[in-house]
């Protein structure tokens, strides 16, 4: 299965399991899709998924929490745990809610949810590393929304002054929030710009397209130059699923029957496989 | 207490070097030594508590012991919900260390007043806190702190605290220290303001009443067995403390009579759902809402006589 492939089976894992759960932000899962997909499948991320507590590991924290679906996929077939598990999302018992928790599920390194803290939350673990002389590399994926606490900002001023480029910071750039655009609701006038400021790399990247992602991560990887960096990945909230595209109201929404039709459509995928009782794993 | 607390935690750096000493720009010159000794176990970050609790629960998850120390107002009001969600929700091994709890920055005023603290830190899970009344008891703190494997909360008032205990005592998580025996009115409080209680303690047993005082310097987990049993003996109770009476010490001891269903005379005295009045030392502040010895003493005489 090559990546595209790879990328579009995480879509339609994506759904089922929202589908079943009956709750998801699916849109914010979808952003980021490809990023996580480069990064797990595309030989980025050093992860030994039978072992996820390896020391020497790199570390992926998903800030914006609540994209947990996309995470949770990725993780599942990757295999750090069953896929069946998968199938309990959010329901009574299950592990998997809808913000992801660390020490509870296999590979989550960070419990997140409330936004604004898992850059600092990753600035203390490349620091612990750093302090350590260990290879280790820490990945941490925010919102551009989420740039709007405060708190992000007490990290950004922070990782240059640690000289951490031991970290990367992977925005999801889709320029929407819960209720419409950024630009609208406060607007975060030269980003890219005010990180570069306070002393980070800057890459920006598409963030849907898996062969320049591969390589903007690739060189990420491979730039020591004593700076943290930031990718700005430009991505579409919803991507894949031609309805929710960019479209606020979809940030924390389920289909109805005739919009079911739709999103099986673009994602490739039969209303027997979504229903049967054992996810198609 | 403060220099108690820089000295454990001098020794406890040089004996683990994953011991971290992280401050939010503040401890001028006291962390002299320490800097000097341990440069690669100090961080100052800066104006920024948030960030410095959400990082050093991401240190806990490498190994690393911070001991994050700042006013212990930023601490529990500005980083409430990082040290809710980054460090207590899974259980982190991440100290915090406030310094200048109850009216200690006097001068500052509220702003730099914490008496609100354990109202909103004893309602985190996983927390243990440590509200020590003495030079000893800080020490005792910080040695327990380390060996415990998870959030710790150690509330310290400033510096120059005098000893309440006359001698070596058995520092034990979650059991109160009796520092006087009695029968007629148990005192327990906890904290700083200890002093100040034993101060009103030997006046009133000078004039032949026969008083029991406790530090709790465990507020939690709480001494229950400690206050069931002091009831059991004593005519009536009272709690002293440096602190709005919703929430604090108080409170857990009236939760404790409700939970035994025991029922005795409780009287609180502390911040009566108000701010702290006025300026000064943090003496004089004490002072100016009752909370210094004569103002204990007066309102425990009273109470003591009242039927």
């Amino acid at each position: 299965m090559d990546l595209k492939e790879r990328a579009a089976e995480i879509r339609k894992m994506i759904f089922k399991m929202a589908y079943r759960g009956g709750s998801g932000h699916l849109a914010s899962a979808f952003s980021i899709v490809e990023i996580l997909t480069v990064l797990y499948f595309g030989g980025i991320l050093n992860i030994d998924p039978k072992n996820p507590d390896w020391a020497q590991r790199d570390k992926l924290i998903l800030s914006k929490g609540h994209a947990s679906l996309a995470l949770y996929s990725v993780l599942g077939m990757k295999g750090f745990f069953p896929q069946k598990e998968l199938q309990t999302f959010c329901k009574p018992g299950s592990e998997f809610g809808g913000e992801p928790r660390m020490g509870h599920i296999p590979g989550v390194e960070a419990t997140t949810g409330s936004l604004g803290h898992g850059l600092s939350f990753g600035v203390g673990i490349a620091m612990a590393h750093k302090m350590n002389g260990e290879a280790n590399r820490t990945y941490v994926i925010i919102g551009d929304g989420e740039c709007q606490e405060g708190s992000i900002w007490e990290a950004v001023i922070a990782a240059p002054h640690h000289k951490l480029d031991n970290l990367t910071v992977i925005l999801d750039n889709n320029r929407l929030q819960a209720m419409g655009k950024v630009e609208d609701i406060l607007a975060l006038r030269r980003l890219r710009e005010s990180w570069e400021n306070f002393g980070w790399g800057i890459a920006t990247v598409d963030g849907h397209d898996i062969e320049k992602l591969c390589k903007c991560l690739d060189k990420d990887r491979q730039t020591e130059d004593g700076r943290p960096h930031l990718i700005c990945a430009d991505t579409v909230k919803g991507k894949g699923v031609s309805f929710m595209e960019s479209e606020p109201i979809w940030h924390y929404r389920m289909p109805n029957e005739q919009e079911l039709e739709i999103v099986l459509q673009d994602l490739g995928m039969t209303r027997e496989e979504l229903i049967q009782c054992e996810m198609n794993i | 207490m403060r220099n108690e607390y820089l000295a454990e935690l001098y020794h406890l750096a040089k004996n683990d070097r994953n011991v971290l000493s992280l401050v939010s720009d503040n401890g001028m010159i006291v962390y002299d030594e320490f800097r000097a000794a341990f440069p690669e176990q100090y961080f100052n970050f800066g104006i920024s508590e948030c960030h410095m609790i959400a990082a050093a629960a991401g240190m806990a998850t490498c190994g690393k012991i911070p001991f994050a120390y700042t006013i212990s107002s930023f601490l529990a009001y500005r980083a409430y919900e990082f040290l809710r969600l980054d460090v207590c929700l899974e259980n982190l091994n991440v100290k915090i260390v406030g310094i200048g709890t109850g009216v200690s920055y006097g001068y500052l005023g509220p702003t730099h007043h914490t008496t609100e603290d354990l109202a909103l830190l004893r309602s985190l899970p996983n927390l243990t806190i440590f509200s020590p009344a003495s030079p000893m008891e800080a020490r005792e703190a910080v040695r327990a702190a380390y060996q415990i494997k998870g959030p710790v909360y150690i509330r310290l008032g400033s510096s120059g605290e005098p000893e309440v205990h006359t001698e070596k005592f058995s520092f034990e998580i979650g059991k109160g220290q009796v520092i006087f025996d009695g029968h007629d009115i148990a005192l327990i409080t906890s904290g700083a303001i200890t002093a100040e209680v034993k101060i009103a303690a030997e006046r009133l047993m000078e004039e032949g009443i026969s008083v029991k005082l406790i530090s709790m310097h465990t507020i939690k987990p709480f001494d229950e067995d400690l206050i069931a049993k002091t009831a059991e003996k004593v005519s009536k109770l009272a709690v002293i403390e440096e602190h709005n009476i919703i929430g604090g010490l108080g409170s857990a001891v009236a939760e404790t009579l409700a939970d035994r269903q025991i029922a005795i005379p409780f009287y609180r005295i502390g911040l009566y759902d108000q701010f702290a009045k006025g300026y000064g030392t943090g003496q004089q502040v004490r002072m100016q809402n009752r909370l210094d010895s004569e103002g204990i003493y007066q309102q425990i005489s009273q109470y003591v006589k009242e039927g």
